[in-house]
């Protein structure tokens, strides 16, 4: 039963990321005042792109093929263990949040060699450059979770959520700095701005999009709804360890749809943040990447920092 | 019955090493056989066909490995028993002193690093015949490679036997020498001569510290077995000059930084298989020797030592990682990766001494567990790597990242090998190299549980550079794999390379390869194995690992962490299929069209147009600058009036070592100064020196008196 409510969590999950990129949009064409494209639009995109047959470069070779379903099923997979409507899923048990990152660290090895495969300068270009962004990231990261694990004494992260709901409302100083330390390195790894930008058309400024620039058809949609799946879960990540209030506890069909009603608001209110950043922001060049993730890193550092002198006790 | 494997094994391969004496003794061996065989016509044609000229080569090469695979075999059976029976094995041989016979001791701790020479051992056997064949037409003689090769794997072996010290120096000595020739084997190169010298010379600096780190010990127990050591109470003084002598001499053998000059120079010297036996086995053997002197040996630990372990192996870490990231030399790139994974075993057992002087001894064991595991996985990736380096070598006769490319359509099976190693190496999960990491992610968690907020506060950060790390491995083994095997061929050789012939070559590295998945999907029964290491060792082992089932880890307590690798994978499979169903059973079929890759246009794209290796790496040198010596001058040829028109371009870059100006320059120009200044007292006059030994002899006599 329980192993059955955590894959149609999973089935919920990544089936309603797009519905997250459609709501970013529309937001970002409000603020920028443009007309949005409906919600639905980017489910619209990925059916046009799945039905497309992929080109594929002459010197590619199977890890090109391969890595848009390897990268989709990594990101599944991380989508599957983080409690979205309800703790005490089984799923959790599975991997831990450093294996979380472990996950994303594995999808994108694979599509920093298939950036490589074709053999070309972009995409040679947008794999050193995102495994740069991406190791800078790594250690704010999990500076971050680290103080979220010490504090919950566990990198369950069902196990984490729960001891944030048990203790109540409380500010924590460690947990405001790893909050915003994550969300800096939310922006940098799901690709936005102002570390990269999803919608650019100038090569030289790309950098997820120039490793899959070669990317077409079936392989494109399965890269774009990951990526879609990543930014969910970011959000999710975010939203659940910070504010978990009104997730499910039990599996009553009560409670999990207001797991589910509160989750929706909760991701509604970050995108709109994120949104407001993205227009607000203009992207930085490459090399100010490092001093914008050691902040993210600093930031985190503080957490701990605090998390250590303020709020041990013996 | 477990000692008599390992004595096997060690046997074995001496037998080897002998055996490649008679390379060059085809003629004599033939007599030898004529004369001795004469009654037994059959066995005198069969020894015939084997000592004739055509069939002589090939049949000694392949049972010089066959020896050292025999001893691969028996060292992991002798392990294996030792192990599952959880006992303690101890003898006596009579060699040595006469007063001191050679006391052996085969307990977990040995048992489990023989388990690692004997992996390796096999896998190398298997991938030696194929590789020498080259070196048979060459300057060198095979006898020389295989009677070192012996030595050297039966002194690494006879290390982690010992049970005193006498003998214990013998056999590193040993393992120390032989590897020097192997190092110098191709020593026409002056740079390998080099190489082997400045390995000789820290060979012998670790050594000295490793005898005096003994002779603390020696003077305060008055014996040199290992028991006598173990029943004596140091004071915290002496105990702490044990250690740091221990820490530089078995450090210096490791590759820790500062200590790590001669690995990158060293390790692509010698030959591949040789290399990896270096890399993945010897380095280890040191870890052996440190383990087995802090934990075993001195009776209590102090949580200042953990600190000094904990921040040399995070400088090692991160200083191995983005030199490792600078090398285009595929083997130097893999021996600087070595300073980095030893780095990482040196966090975990750091972490282990903090939490052992602390009292935590469940948490302290966590982390031996952790270093020792990390101590395998690095050796079966790290060997899987040199020999997929050797194989690439043997068949393009290229080390330079800068000249492959396209290699995974020339050598499909190599590449897919190749790859489990970058993956497993990268620390990704489900494989190997992941789940050691992990355990050392969860031991640095467990901070809370100590008293000083100082610590508190240091541990966590030396885990965010090792996540540092761990992300610039990544970043480096894309750029291994994507230069090396992915793209466009960069030089002709390469382009015209095919798979290795000898099957041999691939079965070796496959065979590492099975183990690097297998122990990352399976970790459990290797922990449970470990338990008992740790149980001997410190007396204390993870009772929580396998609460959820054997399919499952955790470390500390089922709430705590778990991870279940085999679910991970089987997740990743199933999503993998269904999205390939669902894509085959709409369309009844998954097709691509192969086109030209995107030029913007213009047309003409070759291989020289893709990213570089040095290109790839250029972010991580710009950010990390400091940390680098970079020589990077642009030379500009030009004419024309006030030279408006440049002619030639060259760039120049230079990545070297930062150590080599800020420690080892200022050392060796010290030690000159100071022979230079000990000389004046040396005149070349003979009536001076007679002179000198009077007055010493009389001072000597004075002092008995």
């Amino acid at each position: 039963m329980a192993w059955l409510l955590a894959l149609l969590q999973t089935l919920l999950f990544i089936a309603s990321a797009p519905i997250l990129a459609g709501w970013l949009k529309k937001v970002k064409c409000r603020l920028q005042n443009r007309r949005a494209p409906s919600l639905f639009q980017p489910y619209r995109d990925l059916r046009k792109l799945w039905r497309k047959e992929p080109v594929v470069a002459h010197p590619a070779s199977w890890i090109f093929k391969a890595t848009p379903y390897i990268v989709l099923s990594t990101t599944v997979l991380t989508a599957s263990i983080i409690p979205l409507i309800a703790v005490n899923l089984p799923t959790a048990k599975v991997a831990d949040v450093v294996v979380l990152i472990g996950f994303f660290a594995l999808g994108r090895f694979f599509l920093a060699l298939a950036g490589m495969d074709i053999g070309t300068a972009f995409g040679g270009m947008g794999s050193s450059r995102e495994m740069m962004v991406s190791s800078l990231a790594e250690p704010a990261m999990l500076m971050a979770v680290f103080t979220l694990a010490m504090s919950a004494s566990t990198t369950n992260l069902s196990e984490a959520m729960k001891y944030v709901l048990d203790t109540g409302l409380v500010l924590r100083p460690s947990f405001v700095f790893a909050m915003l330390g994550l969300m800096l390195v939310a922006v940098a790894e799901t690709g936005r701005i102002p570390v990269d930008n999803p919608t650019t058309h100038l090569e030289l400024t790309m950098i997820h999009e120039a490793m899959i620039l070669e990317y077409s058809g079936r392989h494109l949609g399965l890269i774009e709804w990951a990526s879609q799946i990543k930014l969910m879960i970011y959000g999710v990540l975010i939203v659940n360890i910070f504010f978990p209030w009104g997730i499910a506890q039990d599996f009553s069909l009560r409670s999990l749809g207001v797991g589910a009603l509160s989750l929706g608001l909760k991701l509604i209110g970050l995108t709109v943040l994120l949104g407001l950043s993205e227009v607000i922001l203009a992207k930085m060049r490459v090399f100010r990447v490092q001093e914008y993730l050691s902040f993210a890193y600093l930031l985190t550092l503080l957490g701990m920092l605090s998390h250590i002198i303020l709020e041990i006790q013996h | 019955m477990s000692l008599f494997f390992a004595y096997l094994s060690v046997v074995a391969a001496l037998v080897s090493g002998l055996a490649a004496l008679a390379t060059d003794k085809r003629s004599e061996l033939d007599r030898l056989a004529t004369s001795l065989l004469r009654r037994w016509p059959k066995l005198h044609a069969r020894a015939q066909c084997v000592f004739s000229a055509t069939h002589y080569a090939e049949y000694h090469r392949n049972s010089l490995f066959i020896l050292l695979g025999v001893s691969g075999v028996s060292a992991v059976l002798a392990s294996a028993m030792a192990l599952f029976s959880g006992s303690v094995v101890t003898d006596t041989l009579p060699f040595g002193l006469p007063w001191l016979h050679w006391h052996i001791r085969f307990d977990a701790l040995s048992a489990f690093f023989y388990l690692i020479i004997g992996l390796v051992l096999v896998a190398v056997s298997l991938f030696g015949p194929g590789y020498v064949r080259e070196f048979e037409h060459g300057k060198h003689s095979l006898s020389v490679l295989g009677f070192f090769t012996g030595l050297f794997v039966a002194g690494m072996e006879l290390v982690l036997l010992a049970d005193d010290a006498f003998f214990f120096v013998i056999a590193w000595e040993l393992m120390s020498v032989s590897s020097y020739f192997l190092v110098a084997f191709q020593h026409e190169q002056a740079s390998n001569r080099r190489a082997a010298f400045l390995y000789l010379l820290m060979a012998v600096i670790g050594a000295i510290s490793i005898i005096l780190a003994y002779g603390v010990l020696a003077g305060f127990s008055g014996g040199l077995t290992f028991d006598q050591f173990r029943s004596v109470k140091l004071t915290p003084v002496w105990a702490s000059v044990a250690f740091v002598l221990a820490l530089i001499g078995f450090g210096m053998k490791a590759g820790l930084v500062p200590f790590h000059a001669w690995l990158p120079e060293a390790h692509p010297a010698a030959p591949s298989h040789i290399s990896a036996l270096m890399s993945g086995v010897m380095l280890k053997v040191a870890v052996y020797g440190f383990i087995r002197f802090t934990f075993d040996l001195l009776d209590e630990v102090y949580w200042q030592w953990g600190l000094v372990a904990l921040l040399l192996g995070t400088a090692s870490a991160v200083l191995g990682i983005l030199y490792a990231m600078q090398q285009q030399n595929l083997k130097r790139l893999l021996a600087y990766s070595s300073v980095e994974n030893i780095g990482i075993i040196f966090i975990a057992l750091g972490l282990a001494l903090i939490f052992f002087s602390s009292g935590q001894a469940r948490l302290g064991t966590l982390g031996i567990i952790a270093a020792l595991m990390h101590c395998l996985n690095h050796a079966l990736f790290k060997s899987l790597l040199f020999l997929g380096a050797g194989a690439i070598l043997h068949n393009t006769h290229e080390q330079s990242l800068e000249n492959m490319g396209g290699l995974i359509h020339r050598m499909p099976k190599l590449s897919g090998i190749f790859l489990i190693g970058c993956l497993s190496i990268s620390a990704l999960p489900p494989f190997n190299g992941f789940v050691s990491e992990w355990l050392i992610f969860q031991t640095a968690l467990q901070t809370g549980n100590l008293d000083s907020g100082v610590i508190r506060s240091l541990i966590p950060t030396a885990s965010a550079v090792l996540a540092l790390t761990s992300a610039l491995a990544a970043g480096c083994f894309v750029n291994v794999y994507g230069v090396a095997f992915l793209g466009l061929p960069r030089s002709k050789h390469v382009a015209s390379c095919h798979e290795v012939s000898h099957q041999g070559m691939l079965v070796g590295p496959a065979f590492l390869a099975v183990f690097c998945v297998l122990f990352g999907v399976f970790p459990t029964p290797l922990i449970e194995t470990l338990n008992v290491v740790t149980g001997q060792l410190v007396g204390s082992t993870l009772p929580q690992v396998s609460a959820l089932g054997w399919l499952w880890v955790s470390p500390v307590a089922k709430e705590v962490a778990s991870y279940s690798p085999f679910l991970v994978l089987l997740g990743i499979l199933v999503t993998v299929s269904a999205c390939y169903q669902v894509f085959y059973l709409r369309s009844g079929r998954l097709e691509s069209r192969r086109a030209d890759t995107w030029d913007c246009g213009f047309g003409g794209l070759n291989a020289r147009m893709q990213y570089t290796s040095t290109g790839f790496v250029m972010p991580f040198r710009r950010i990390f600058q400091p940390v680098f010596d970079i020589d990077e001058r642009i030379e500009e040829q030009k004419s024309g009036p006030d030279g408006f028109h440049t002619q030639r371009l060259r760039y120049h870059l230079h990545v070297s070592d930062i150590s080599w100006g800020y420690v080892y320059q200022p050392v060796a120009r010290s030690v000159l100064g100071l022979s230079r200044w000990v000389s004046r007292i040396q005149t070349g006059n003979i009536r001076t020196y007679l002179a000198y030994s009077f007055f010493t002899l009389l001072i000597l006599l004075w002092g008995i008196s």
